[in-house]
């Protein structure tokens, strides 16, 4: 992947979307991936009985993606400085998850090239499910 | 917010807020890493293959963004930091709130990283699904030399 550089980053560039599907495989994916194993996300007559209307996309999954968002614009020199987000909707199974990212700041900090990011993820409404903010390191040009 | 209900956070569970847990041991492997990132569906290499990962400047295989590594499970100890804080609510439901981590070196595959975790703060709210207890932690992640690689906090809801 094309290397970005600190220089070449501005405020309110965006970030290339990623759009991953979250079926039932990928949710036990993520189940062995992370170590959660709650039957919410991938057991349906559990998850109906808790009160939800279907399985759900594991929250931390949605960070993790935010997560590979940054990985993959940032290139082989960046560094995923920091990923928050806030879990305010939930995600279905069987539904795509969109990731996206615009930056809202630029700063040199301690010898460091840090750009600052507002990601979030949408369901297929377009509705913002997981907002959070996002730190990474870049090289310099110079 | 006027309480129609008692509130659900003892004295008992306000004396544990700040106090760090005993440490939980995370073994970070290459297999870990390949399953979180195969889970998450990366396709950089790095993430896979460690000669791949030595190419562009890494000790290992990286961990992706997210994971830090599994926790050493021992039966009749505790296997997740945030067990340690077993609050006695009459909630039995938990959603995951939020996540925020912040990384202050490259964790990677052959990393040992000791974790003690802090309860931050207890709060409660009246939900969509009713009665809600919000739970934040922090946790702190340390490599073998003692230096802070990484810090997540979380929150938790308990309904």
């Amino acid at each position: 992947m094309a290397q970005v550089y600190f220089e070449d980053v501005k405020q309110g560039q965006e970030v290339p979307p990623l759009v991953q599907n979250c079926d039932s495989q990928r949710l036990v994916f993520w189940a062995a991936g992370s170590g959660d194993y709650y039957q919410i996300h991938y057991d349906k007559d559990f998850a109906i009985g808790t009160g939800l209307p279907e399985r759900i996309v594991h929250g931390a999954l949605k960070h993790a993606l935010l997560g590979r968002l940054l990985h993959e614009w940032i290139g082989d020199q960046g560094r995923v400085r920091r990923v928050a987000c806030s879990y305010r909707g939930m995600d279905m199974i069987n539904k795509d998850v969109t990731c996206k990212g615009v930056v809202t700041a630029t700063r040199r900090e301690n010898g460091d090239n840090l750009v600052d990011l507002e990601v979030w993820t949408e369901d297929p409404d377009g509705n913002k499910t997981t907002p959070g903010s996002a730190t990474v390191s870049l090289p310099s040009r110079s | 917010m006027a309480q129609s209900q008692a509130s659900v956070i003892t004295d008992e569970m306000r004396a544990v807020i700040g106090k760090e847990s005993e440490p939980v041991t995370y073994e970070v492997d290459n297999t870990g890493c390949r399953q979180f990132a195969r889970a998450v569906g990366y396709t950089d290499p790095v993430f896979y293959d460690e000669k791949a990962a030595k190419a562009k400047g890494y000790r290992g295989i990286p961990a992706p963004a997210g994971f830090l590594g599994h926790p050493v499970v021992i039966p009749g100890q505790p296997a997740r930091t945030a067990e340690i804080f077993r609050l006695n609510v009459p909630f039995t439901r938990i959603l995951n709130g939020g996540t925020d981590v912040e990384y202050f070196d490259d964790v990677c595959a052959g990393d040992v990283l000791t974790a003690r975790s802090k309860l931050s703060n207890l709060e409660e709210r009246e939900g969509r699904l009713g009665p809600m207890l919000i739970v934040t932690t922090e946790t702190a992640f340390k490599d073998r030399s003692g230096k802070v690689v990484a810090v997540m906090r979380g929150t938790a809801i308990r309904y």
